[in-house]
């Protein structure tokens, strides 16, 4: 029911980001998100992608500190307030959202919100009471060995 | 144990020979180099007025300055013909200074070495790759030498070419690694980036020296290679390694006493300290010919550990090295070494052993920001994580050491790497000046 996002520090120098888009471009994997929370000297590239564990992989034998976070992805009704319903009904469970992020699904119709919360196994419960759809990991990347 | 009619010999025995070694070398010295015999003149000193071993704080010092003024050749105590060999020190605090070795030093810096392996548990039986570097630097072939002494398998790979040095590891079944402590991680690391554990290889000791280093350092490095790290002492100008080693106890290094006095000293008053107490380390060397030294001022800081070891050996030991007196660094009035904020990182989690010192200027004020990588296994995901590390590392360095800092936190290996003295210290203060 989670998505597996990964997290990357990175020096907040130039080309830094550049060199880690084009190791997983090299190899072969997609990105479907990348959201960048950053200082003056360093950032955390979140990055949802293809095969989560082999980008892992790759990124890790190119050096990289790399962490892999589980986190839920809510389909999100397309209309005003939407976003709002979502964020309310886990405000209701007491539940306290570090971050989120949006982005398009494949159909271009509507959109995935990423929620990163202390306890996702709780979002998800609270969410699924509430009516929420959920988006599972096969529908966005192909899960992979750990 | 290499020599243990010497290396466990009674005090008194072993001072009575370290006297009538220090007499003969005094009259050597002050008959054969025309520097010694200046500066014992100056000082009012003669040779023969030594009797006791406690009469050696009347002789004058000798300092590195004399070694550099003396380039190339002039303090050596042989004629040209009698030196089979040159060595010069790293120079990396000015120019170098030049050491020769007569046929008999190369000898007896044979034994020492083969005993400093010996200390560290080696025998004839096993495989030493020797990953100090070859060349005018004395710890390549001073391994080399004492290894083979020893009668080991010796591998002279010397330092860099880092797969390799992995590959060989593996191939020749290496029992002993010899190199500075700061080139066994990266070899630890770069075995890792090749898919070797080293801990599952037949190594099984580390010699490791030639650059300050601290106790978390050789914990980290004895769990990513599954080995005993012993801390080995020497320096060029008194004759390379094998000045003093750590015995498999690993508390504090034997040094050589049949062959070198040493003496601790407080670098302002120059009067001597008493055992247990820090200061700088002095020694005399009792056996050299082609260049000896007499009360050689290192700059190096250590203390004597008080006591006997339970190895056995009669050598009294000193505490592993501080850091040189050149290395120091004054943050705001307090003296800091780069080895003891490497002993805070190394208790820190989620950062990685390896670390820099950068000294800048502001305006007027100085800055001193430590640079260190996060380790590859680190948690974390949001900023908060990294900022409260950060904190951490500040927090533990100010606590320890009672100095603020900047801490930087950067991509693992982004710290560049040495294969032989790791750079711990950046000034860049004197840019452009």
């Amino acid at each position: 029911m989670l998505i597996e996002q990964l997290s990357v520090f990175l020096q907040n120098e130039k080309g830094r980001l550049a060199g880690m888009c084009r190791l997983l471009g090299d190899a072969g994997l997609d990105m479907h998100a990348l959201v960048v929370a950053d200082t003056a000297e360093y950032g955390v590239a979140r990055v949802i992608c293809d095969r989560p564990h082999s980008a892992r992989r790759v990124l890790e034998n190119a050096g990289l500190a790399v962490s892999v976070t589980r986190v839920v992805a809510i389909e999100i009704p397309d209309r005003p307030g939407g976003l709002a319903e979502v964020l309310e009904c886990m405000g209701a469970c007491d539940i306290n959202v570090e971050y989120l992020y949006c982005f398009p699904r494949r159909d271009g119709v509507s959109a995935v919100d990423i929620v990163r919360v202390a306890d996702p196994d709780r979002a998800v419960g609270c969410l699924t009471a509430g009516g929420f759809t959920l988006v599972h990991a096969s529908e966005i990347y192909e899960p992979d060995p750990v | 144990m290499f020599q243990p009619e010497l290396e466990t010999m009674s005090r008194e025995a072993l001072e009575d020979l370290q006297l009538a070694r220090l007499r003969t070398q005094l009259a050597r010295v002050y008959v054969n180099v025309p520097l010694y015999r200046r500066k014992f003149d100056e000082a009012g000193f003669r040779p023969e007025q030594v009797e006791t071993l406690a009469d050696l704080a009347r002789v004058p010092f000798t300092v590195k300055d004399d070694l550099r003024e003396a380039y190339p050749f002039d303090m050596f105590a042989v004629p040209r013909r009698d030196i089979v060999r040159v060595h010069s020190s790293s120079g990396t605090t000015g120019q170098v200074s030049v050491v020769g070795y007569t046929r008999g030093d190369v000898e007896r810096w044979s034994d020492l070495m083969a005993r400093t392996l010996a200390c560290a548990g080696a025998t004839a039986d096993d495989v030493v790759q020797v990953a100090y570097g070859y060349g005018l630097f004395t710890g390549g072939l001073g391994a080399h030498y004492g290894s083979e002494r020893l009668g080991a398998m010796t591998i002279p790979v010397s330092g860099g070419n880092t797969a390799r040095q992995v590959q060989i590891l593996k191939d020749f079944g290496v029992t002993v690694l010899a190199c500075t402590p700061s080139y066994a991680l990266l070899i630890a690391e770069t075995a890792i980036s090749m898919g070797i554990d080293v801990r599952e290889l037949p190594l099984k000791v580390g010699v490791f020296g030639a650059e300050p280093w601290s106790e978390g350092m050789r914990r980290q490095i004895e769990e990513v290679m599954g080995i005993r790290a012993v801390d080995i002492y020497g320096l060029s100008e008194v004759m390379g390694p094998g000045v003093a080693s750590e015995c498999v106890r690993q508390d504090g290094l034997h040094v050589f006493e049949d062959h070198f006095i040493i003496e601790i000293i407080d670098p302002e008053t120059l009067e001597s300290v008493p055992d247990g107490q820090q200061g700088e380390v002095v020694f005399t060397t009792l056996t050299k010919e082609g260049i000896p030294v007499i009360r050689y001022r290192t700059r190096d800081i250590s203390r004597i550990v008080p006591g006997e070891c339970a190895c056995g050996r009669t050598f009294r030991r000193m505490e592993r090295v501080m850091g040189r007196t050149d290395d120091m660094l004054i943050i705001r009035g307090v003296n800091v070494y780069p080895s003891q904020i490497e002993q805070v990182l190394m208790d820190i989690p989620g950062v990685a052993p390896h670390y820099q010192v950068v000294l800048d200027k502001r305006g007027s004020m100085d800055t001193v920001e430590v640079q260190v990588e996060v380790s590859p296994d680190l948690e974390f995901d949001e900023i908060r994580e990294l900022e409260a590390l950060q904190r951490t590392v500040a927090g533990a360095i100010a606590a320890k050491l009672a100095v603020s800092v900047g801490v930087k936190l950067v991509e693992p290996r982004a710290i560049q790497r040495s294969e032989g003295k790791a750079k711990r210290v950046v000034d860049l203060r004197t840019k452009g000046a």
